[in-house]
C-alpha cells in the first residue's frame, strides 16, 4: 500500500514542482532585474520605438486618450497610457526611472518637483514663447531652481464657498463672515457658522493656509519673483504667533469656529445638508455641491489678520522623464500637443479644474464658479515644491491640531517650538 | 537510490493486483522509469521552464547583467539536472520551495541588508554617472530673452545639422563640428521657415524619431566660442540658445559654476559639495558602513521615546494575541455545539471582518470613533464625548479594540478547526467520570488545543508586532509625544515609528535608515520567536 501511494505521489509532486520551478525562474529573472537595473525591457539605444509610455490616473485617462489618439494619427507615435494608483506614482517613478522601467511622461502636481529633481528623474522642458499663453502662476509653479519642468494644465486652490440662501451678501473680514454665519445659526437655520474640514491626526495646514497668510506668516520666505527661500522658515514671526492665538481662540475651547472633530468628509456632508452657510474648500467639491442643489457662490476668503489671505495654488502638469529614450517624441507630445487649446479643453471637460492655458480658461470662465476659483488662484501663492516641505507638514499639522483642540496653554510658545523643531530638521 | 526505486516499483505492481484492481494494459505500459504521461508532462513542463529561462537569459545578456545571468544560468541548469535524472526524489520535492525561499526571503533579506549600508533614499537614487548627467541636464539653461528658432534637422552624409530660422527670418546652418553660419539659398515654407537646403537631406519626423538620441544630443555652437551659447532642440522642430550654469570637468571630477566660479567637488558622501558647504541637489548612492545603525541608536531625541514605543509594541502585540485568541476560542466553542441551528450562517457572519481589508477598516473605524460625530459615541454611548483617538490611554484602547475586531475571526477559524479535530472520546470519558464542562475545557481541551495552536499564536504575535496597517490608518500613531521633535506618538509601534523616522522627517525619504531599523526589528522579532518556539516544545510533551 505505502509503495503504491509513493509511486503515485512521485508523479504528482513532479508536476507541481515543475510548475513551481518555471514560475520561480521567471520571478528570479524579474527579481534579478531589480537588483541591477537597466536590465531587460528596452532594446539597446538607437532603435527607438514609436511608442511612448505615460503614467496617469483613472480620472484623467479618458481625456488624455483623445489627445493621444490624435497624436498617433498625426505623428504615428503611439502613446501608451498606463493608469496607476496616484498615491504611489511619485515613489514608483523615483525608484523605477533609473532602471529604465519608468514611463517617458507622467502627470504630476507641481509640488512633487523638488523631490523629483533631487532624484534626477525629470528633465527640464522648453516652453519657449508658449509660456506666455499660460497663467503666470502656473508656469511659475512648474519652475524649479530656475528651470521649467512641466507643461501645466490645471490650477486648483481653495476658496470660500457660500450658501447663498443662508447668507445673501459678501463680507469684508473674516470676523464679519463668522458673525454672519453665527447669526444664521442663532436664527436656527443652520448648525455651524463656518466649516473647515480637519484631519483628525494632522489638522489641515493646506486648507487653513489663507487664514495663516492673512496674519503675514508664509511658510517660507518668498522672493520678489515668487520663488521660495527654503532655508528661511517664514512663519516663525509675530504673525505666526498671532495666528496660533487665533486658532486657539476659535478652537474647541473657544468659539468653536474650528472644530477638531469635523473631518473633511463631515464638513462636506454638513454643507451639502445645508447646515452651514460657509465652507472653505476647493473646486473638487463643486460637482457634489451642484448635485445637492445648493444655491452657492464662490468668494475670496476675507482676511482674518489684516493682510491678504492667499491660498496655496496647486498646479497639475505633464513632466518628461530624464531617463527617457524617446526624448523627441516625449517632448513633442508634451510641449506641442498637451499645451494646445483642444487638449486643455478636453482635460477641463473631464476634471473640472480651471485650465492653466489662458485661452482654455477664458472659455471655461463662462462658468461663474470656475471664473471665481481662477481669479482667487491668481492672487494665491504656489505651494512650495522643495523637498524641505516634507519636513514641515507633520509638525505644522500636529501643532495646529493641538492649538485647535485647546491643548496649548501658551499658543505663541507652542508655535515657536514648532518652528524650532522644523528648523532643526532642516539642519539635521 | 536508483536500484531502490525500481525495486519498489516492482513491488507496487503485485500490490495493486493483490488489491483486486483490474489488471490490463496498464500493467504492461511502464517499461521505463516513468509512465508515458509522466514523461510527456516532464518534457512539457521542463520545456516551459527552459523557454522562460532562455528568454530571461537572453535579455540579461543583452542588458549585460552578467552576475544575474550567471545566477539564472546556474539555477536553470540545476533544475534541469534535478528533474532529468532518475533518482534524487527529495531534491525534486524541495527544489521549488527552496527557489521561492531564495527569491522571496533570502534575496529580500540580502537586498535590505545591502541597502542598510548605503545612503539610498531621496537625493541618492542612482549611480554617480546618472547624477552627473542629470545635474548637467538641469544646469543647461535657456539664455534669457534669446530668440526661439524654428528648426529643421538635415543630414550631410552621416552628420546631422540644424537648419534654423530666427524670428526675423534669417536662416543659419550648423552642426556639432561647425558653428552656426548664415545661409542664403534655403527653401522656405509658407510660414518663412527654412525646410531644406541644396546638398543636404531634410529629415522627416519619422527619420528623426529613429535617431532621437542623436538629435537631442546635437549641440550647435553659436560661434567658435562655446561660452556664447549653443543651439539645441528637444522636439526636432524648435531650437533654443542654451548656456550651462555648471560645467563638469571630467579629469578633476568637479562641477564649476559658470557665473560665480564656485567649484563643487565629490564630498565623499554621495554629493558634489562646495567649500562653503552648499551642495548640488542631485546626489548618488554610496556605501556608508554602519552610519545608519549609529543614527538609529545615537540620537538623543530618539532614545527616550524609543523606549516607550518598544514597551507599547510588546504590550500591543501581546494583548492583541490574548484578546483575539480569547474571543475567537470562546466563539469557536460556543458555535461548535452539535445541536446549534443555522451554524453555517453564524460562522459566515463571524468571519466577515476577516474578509474586510485591514487597511480600509482602519479608516472606517476612525470615522466611527470620531468624538463628536462618530457612531460609537452618538448611537452606542448615547451622545458621550469620549475622545477615542486623541486621548493617550483611550487611543491605545481603541487600537486594541479595532485589532480585536479585525483579528478574532482568524482565531475563530483556527480554533474551530482544532476543536473539531479533538477526539470526542476524551470528552466523553471525562464526562462519564463526572467532570464539569469547565474542567473538561481547562484540563483536556485547552492543553490539547494549545499544542497545535501555540505556533500560530507565536506567529500571530510576530505579525502584530509589525501590524502597521491598523495603527497607521486608525490613529497614525497619535496623539503625539510632547518631548521629542520626531513625529512619534503614544500609539506608535516600532514599525510605524520606523516609517515616520525614515520617511516622514527631514528632507526626503531615507531607505538606508529604514532598512537598518527594519533589520533591528527583524532581529528582535527573531529572538522572541526563537525563545517562544523553544518554550512551546514543553507543551508538546503533554501528548
Amino acid at each position: 500500500m505505502t509503495v503504491q501511494i509513493r509511486s503515485g505521489a512521485t508523479r504528482r509532486a513532479f508536476t507541481l514542482s515543475a510548475v513551481g520551478a518555471s514560475a520561480a525562474i521567471a520571478l528570479a529573472a524579474c527579481g534579478g532585474g531589480s537588483t541591477e537595473p537597466a536590465a531587460s525591457s528596452a532594446p539597446a539605444d538607437g532603435g527607438a520605438s514609436a511608442t511612448i509610455t505615460m503614467w496617469t490616473d483613472a480620472e484623467r485617462s479618458p481625456a488624455l486618450k483623445e489627445i493621444a489618439d490624435k497624436f498617433e494619427a498625426d505623428k504615428g507615435i503611439k502613446v501608451d497610457l498606463v493608469v496607476k494608483d496616484f498615491a504611489a506614482v511619485r515613489d514608483d517613478f523615483i525608484t523605477q526611472a533609473p532602471s529604465g522601467k519608468g514611463p517617458d511622461v507622467l502627470v504630476a502636481p507641481h509640488d512633487w518637483l523638488g523631490t523629483l529633481v533631487q532624484n534626477g528623474v525629470v528633465a527640464p522642458i522648453q516652453l519657449g514663447d508658449k509660456s506666455a499663453e499660460f497663467a503666470e502662476s502656473s508656469v511659475q509653479a512648474m519652475t524649479y531652481d530656475g528651470q521649467v519642468y512641466g507643461v501645466p494644465y490645471a490650477i486648483e486652490n481653495v476658496a470660500l464657498v457660500r450658501n447663498a440662501e443662508l447668507v445673501g451678501e459678501t463680507h469684508e473680514s473674516f470676523d464679519d463672515v463668522v458673525a454672519a454665519g453665527q447669526s444664521v445659526v442663532d436664527a436656527g437655520d443652520a448648525e455651524y457658522a463656518f466649516l473647515l474640514g480637519l484631519d483628525p491626526k494632522q489638522a489641515d495646514p493646506y486648507h487653513a493656509y489663507p487664514l495663516q497668510t492673512s496674519f503675514g506668516a508664509p511658510v517660507f520666505e518668498q522672493g520678489d519673483d515668487g520663488s521660495y527661500d527654503v532655508s528661511q522658515l517664514g512663519m516663525n514671526n509675530d504673525g505666526g504667533q498671532e495666528f496660533a492665538q487665533f486658532l486657539a481662540d476659535n478652537g474647541d475651547k473657544g468659539t468653536r469656529v474650528f472644530n477638531s472633530n469635523i473631518t473633511g468628509d463631515i464638513a462636506k456632508e454638513k454643507f451639502l445638508a445645508g447646515e452651514s452657510p460657509y465652507f472653505l474648500t476647493g473646486p473638487w467639491n463643486v460637482p457634489a455641491i451642484e448635485e445637492a442643489g445648493i444655491d452657492f457662490s464662490v468668494d475670496a476668503l476675507p482676511s482674518a489678520g489684516g493682510e491678504a489671505a492667499q491660498p496655496f495654488v496647486g498646479v497639475n502638469g505633464f513632466l518628461v522623464s530624464s531617463y527617457t529614450k524617446n526624448e523627441l517624441a516625449a517632448n513633442e507630445f508634451v510641449v506641442n500637443y498637451l499645451s494646445t487649446e483642444a487638449a486643455q479643453d478636453a482635460l477641463f471637460d473631464q476634471g473640472g479644474r480651471p485650465p492653466a492655458l489662458l485661452a482654455s480658461f477664458e472659455k471655461a470662465a463662462d462658468d461663474e464658479v470656475i471664473k471665481a476659483f481662477g481669479e482667487i488662484g491668481a492672487e494665491g501663492v504656489p505651494m512650495p515644491a522643495a523637498p524641505e516641505m516634507q519636513a514641515v507638514w507633520a509638525d505644522w499639522g500636529a501643532t495646529e491640531l493641538s492649538l485647535i483642540k485647546g491643548n496649548e496653554s501658551d499658543p505663541a510658545a507652542a508655535w515657536t517650538k514648532m518652528s524650532e523643531n522644523i528648523e532643526a530638521k532642516f539642519n539635521g | 537510490m536508483s536500484g531502490e526505486s525500481t525495486s519498489t516499483r516492482g513491488a507496487a505492481t503485485p500490490a495493486r493486483g493483490a488489491d483486486g484492481a483490474p489488471r490490463g494494459g496498464k500493467r504492461r505500459l511502464p517499461s521505463g522509469p516513468d509512465s508515458l504521461l509522466g514523461i510527456l508532462a516532464k518534457i512539457i513542463l521542463l520545456g516551459i521552464v527552459d523557454a522562460v529561462a532562455a528568454y530571461a537569459l537572453f535579455q540579461l545578456a543583452v542588458g549585460e547583467e552578467w552576475l544575474v545571468f550567471a545566477i539564472s544560468l546556474v539555477v536553470t541548469v540545476g533544475i534541469n539536472w534535478i528533474y532529468l535524472r532518475k533518482d534524487g526524489l527529495p531534491a525534486k520535492y524541495l527544489a521549488p520551495g527552496v527557489l521561492f525561499l531564495l527569491v522571496f526571503q533570502v534575496f529580500v533579506m540580502f537586498f535590505s541588508t545591502y541597502i542598510a549600508f548605503t545612503n539610498y533614499g531621496d537625493g541618492h537614487n542612482s549611480t554617480k554617472e546618472d547624477a552627473i548627467s542629470s545635474i548637467q541636464l538641469s544646469a543647461l539653461e535657456r539664455v534669457p530673452d534669446s530668440p526661439q528658432y524654428a528648426a529643421t534637422v538635415v543630414e550631410d552624409g552621416d552628420e546631422l545639422l540644424l537648419l534654423v530660422t530666427d524670428p526675423s527670418g534669417a536662416v543659419g546652418l550648423g552642426g556639432a563640428e561647425q558653428p552656426l553660419e548664415p545661409v542664403q539659398s534655403a527653401q522656405l515654407d509658407a510660414t518663412g521657415k527654412a525646410i531644406g537646403l541644396d546638398g543636404y537631406t531634410t529629415l522627416q519626423f519619422g527619420d528623426i524619431l529613429g535617431r532621437q538620441g542623436e538629435v537631442s544630443s546635437l549641440v550647435v555652437p553659436l560661434t567658435d566660442n562655446l561660452d556664447d551659447g549653443t543651439l539645441q532642440t528637444q522636439d526636432g522642430s524648435t531650437a533654443y540658445v542654451f548656456k550651462p550654469r555648471l560645467t563638469y570637468d571630467e579629469s578633476a571630477d568637479t562641477f564649476t559654476h559658470v557665473g560665480t566660479g564656485v567649484v563643487y567637488s565629490d564630498s565623499g558622501e554621495g554629493t558634489f559639495r562646495a567649500d562653503d558647504g552648499s551642495e548640488l541637489g542631485t546626489g548618488w548612492k554610496i556605501h556608508v558602513g554602519f552610519e545608519n545603525f549609529a543614527k538609529a541608536f545615537g540620537d538623543d531625541n530618539l532614545r527616550g521615546p524609543l523606549l516607550q514605543v518598544v514597551v507599547w509594541t510588546f504590550a500591543f502585540a501581546f494583548l492583541s494575541v490574548i484578546t483575539t485568541f480569547g474571543l475567537g476560542l470562546f466563539l469557536a466553542i460556543a458555535f461548535n455545539r452539535a445541536d446549534l441551528k443555522g451554524k453555517r450562517f453564524y460562522r459566515i457572519l463571524m468571519i466577515l471582518p476577516y474578509a474586510f481589508p485591514a487597511f480600509l477598516s482602519g479608516l472606517v473605524w476612525s470615522g466611527l470613533m470620531n468624538a463628536e460625530f462618530g457612531f460609537i459615541n452618538n448611537a452606542i454611548l448615547g451622545g458621550a464625548n469620549l475622545p477615542w483617538l486623541t486621548d493617550p490611554i483611550l487611543s491605545k484602547v481603541s487600537v486594541l479594540l479595532v485589532n480585536l475586531w479585525l483579528g478574532y475571526p482568524y482565531m475563530f477559524l483556527v480554533c474551530t478547526g482544532a476543536l473539531q479535530s479533538l477526539p470526542a472520546e476524551a470528552e466523553e470519558a471525562a464526562r462519564m467520570d463526572g467532570a464539569s464542562a469547565w474542567m473538561i475545557f481547562r484540563a483536556i481541551k485547552l492543553p490539547l488545543l494549545l499544542v497545535s495552536l501555540a505556533p500560530l499564536l507565536i506567529s500571530s504575535f510576530a505579525f502584530n508586532f509589525n501590524n502597521f496597517n491598523v495603527i497607521y490608518m486608525l490613529t497614525g500613531g497619535g496623539p503625539r509625544f510632547s518631548d521629542t521633535t520626531f513625529d512619534i506618538g503614544h500609539t506608535d509601534i516600532l514599525i510605524t515609528m520606523v516609517y515616520k523616522v525614515a520617511f516622514g522627517t527631514g528632507a526626503g525619504r531615507d531607505y538606508g535608515l529604514a532598512s537598518a531599523l527594519a533589520i533591528i526589528i527583524f532581529i528582535v522579532v527573531g529572538v522572541i520567536s526563537a525563545i517562544s518556539f523553544r518554550k512551546t516544545k514543553a507543551l508538546e510533551e503533554i501528548n
